[in-house]
């Protein structure tokens, strides 16, 4: 208890994660709001639509997440933790503890806020949460940030350099995981198993891709259930978490 | 009290500290001396437990670092003023520490106290200049009211003021019973602060003793004679096996190698008259300098530069 109020002290006495708190809010919100407005029968505005933006907020929340642990190495500062907490995994669990929570809180507020704010915008198309489906499509995406700093807390444990960790999320994130259908044949079917495409099947399974995340030809087969595909995206973040904690243990601080 | 047992680390190839064992002990300080690059920082980090050693072991009050439940409260260390968040206020940092802990905010404020911080607790460490960085890591150490403290290179790139501010804050500490161990690669610094030293080159020991004695051991005593007989008075000494050079200013004789009271006695048995006979102390740059030219990590090779001839 006494750790996670340690780690609550050392996240919000500075100025980062507010800014990237606001951002990851505003990004997700603002979207909507655009969409919202330039929606017409044509375009019709749908809940789902309505969470285009998730992705542009939790690679922002990944972002916090990441600096959150590279920091303290920049500055030194993990020393002084380590120092006053020599058994590394406890001080390193209570950050992945607020940090997750922190990124949930924001999940569902930027996305209850893009509905929101999109329903105001057109009050006259029915946006409703009538379905699972559409519980799924909004109330998911605070898992999804939750799971996603998980990651990104390990992957700023493993690389220790904010430059370093920063790209490496943002190149598997948007790069790397959409370039993979590039390989002929077996690209759209290791795509089916790559964490953020999962994690966006988790959100918007269960119905045609509405974005065309992927744009190629070939679509992506999915081979899990859309919470099956949350479960997935969570374990693998907790791996590299994981993964980060042992080495830390191991490494020389 | 601190105890290191064989302590070793090795990063690759390198080695850094080399079966290192030595003890501190309460109620003084402790200089822990070195040229640059001799391996005192990692020591100080493995007694932290944050670097992990490759062999050998160091126990504080009879315990691994890593075996102390809340260690703030037994060990208290500065080893880099640095080691702060830029954008976090003097008082946040100390705070966040403080809670680790379970030591009450309250003794935040009166360590801020107790260095001269209170009046910019609220600003960000950040914008410290290095006297104040170093005084907030001398907050940080002492916290939990510790009965073990390390500072490393507390003094460098200080002023005066600072340096005998911190110099008096040690000697402080140290008398109200506490372990005290202070690195430097001065030995000028040390004379003047610490009462017991462990010196260390290559990561090797070199020596422990008290300050006194190793400035004793290390440095070469002569005595400075001057005598209106001086041939008579030189031919005595030779005879009597010490080793006389001419100290060239005002025809004295420097003796090497006898004692005054000896040279003193001599002189009475032979009749010779004495104007001066004075011990010197070899300085003590000169006996670090003795003890440790073997084991420099980095040589400057300045001075063996040959001189060129300049063409006719």
């Amino acid at each position: 208890m006494t750790l996670l109020a340690v780690e609550r002290i050392k996240l919000f006495s500075t100025r980062s994660p507010w800014w990237c708190t606001l951002l990851a809010l505003a990004l997700p919100i603002g979207l909507a709001s655009i969409i919202a407005a330039n929606s017409n029968s044509d375009f019709p505005l749908t809940v789902s639509l309505t969470q285009t933006g998730y992705t542009f907020g939790l690679i922002v929340i990944m972002v916090l997440a990441a600096l959150a642990i590279t920091t303290e190495y920049r500055f030194g500062t993990i020393k002084s933790t380590f120092q006053a907490v020599p058994n590394r995994t406890a001080p390193l669990v209570a950050k992945a503890v607020v940090v997750t929570l922190l990124a949930g809180v924001v999940g569902e507020a930027a996305a209850f806020g893009a509905l929101g704010i999109s329903k105001l915008i057109k009050p006259d198309v029915a946006l409703t949460l009538s379905s699972s489906t559409e519980w799924r499509n909004v109330a998911g995406v605070g898992l999804v940030y939750a799971c996603g700093a998980l990651l990104a807390l390990g992957v700023g444990m493993l690389i220790r350099q904010t430059a370093g960790a920063v790209s490496i999320l943002l190149v598997w994130a948007l790069l790397a995981e959409n370039l993979v259908t590039l390989i002929p044949k077996i690209g759209v079917k290791i795509q089916a198993w790559l964490p953020f495409h999962v994690a966006d099947h988790f959100l918007n399974g269960g119905e045609p891709t509405p974005r065309g995340r992927d744009g190629g030809p070939a679509a992506v087969v999915y081979h899990l259930s859309p919470w099956g595909s949350l479960l997935y995206f969570a374990g693998v973040s907790l791996a590299v978490l994981i993964i980060g904690i042992v080495v830390t243990n191991k490494r020389d601080a | 009290m601190i105890e290191a047992v064989g302590l070793t680390k090795h990063y690759g190839k390198t080695v850094a500290v080399d079966n290192l064992s030595f003890t501190v002990r309460p109620g003084q300080v402790t200089g822990f001396l070195g040229p640059n690059g001799a391996g005192k920082s990692t020591t100080m980090r493995m007694i932290l437990g944050l670097d992990n050693p490759t062999g050998g072991q160091v126990l504080i009050d009879g315990k691994r670092y890593r075996q102390l439940h809340r260690p703030l409260r037994t060990v208290g260390a500065l080893l880099d003023a640095k080691w702060v968040h830029p954008n976090r206020s003097a008082r946040s940092h100390l705070r966040w520490m403080a809670r680790s802990n379970g030591i009450a905010d309250r003794r935040v404020d009166e360590v801020l106290e107790l260095v001269g911080l209170t009046a910019v607790a609220k600003r960000n460490a950040g914008g410290f200049s290095l006297g104040m960085s170093q005084r907030l890591g001398i907050a940080a150490a002492l916290l939990g009211d510790p009965s073990v403290l390390l500072f490393d290179e507390p003094v460098n790139g200080l002023d005066p003021e600072g340096i005998l501010w911190i110099r008096n804050f040690m000697h402080r500490l140290a008398a109200e019973g506490r372990t005290v161990l202070v690195s430097s690669h001065l030995l000028s610094e040390m004379a003047q602060t610490a009462q017991e030293l462990v010196v260390i080159g290559r990561g090797k020991l070199i020596s422990q003793s008290s300050t006194a004695e190793f400035i004793e051991q290390a440095s070469e005593n002569t005595v400075r004679v001057r005598s209106p007989q001086v041939d008579l008075l030189r031919a005595a000494l030779l005879g009597d096996g010490a080793t006389v050079t001419d100290d060239g200013v005002d025809g004295a004789l420097v003796v090497h190698g006898m004692e005054p009271a000896a040279i003193g006695e001599l002189a009475a048995a032979r009749g010779v008259t004495l104007h001066e006979l004075s011990p010197q102390r070899g300085s003590l740059e000169e006996a670090f300098m003795q003890l440790t030219k073997e084991s420099v990590e980095y040589h400057a090779h300045g001075d063996e530069v040959p001189v060129q001839d300049l063409p006719v």
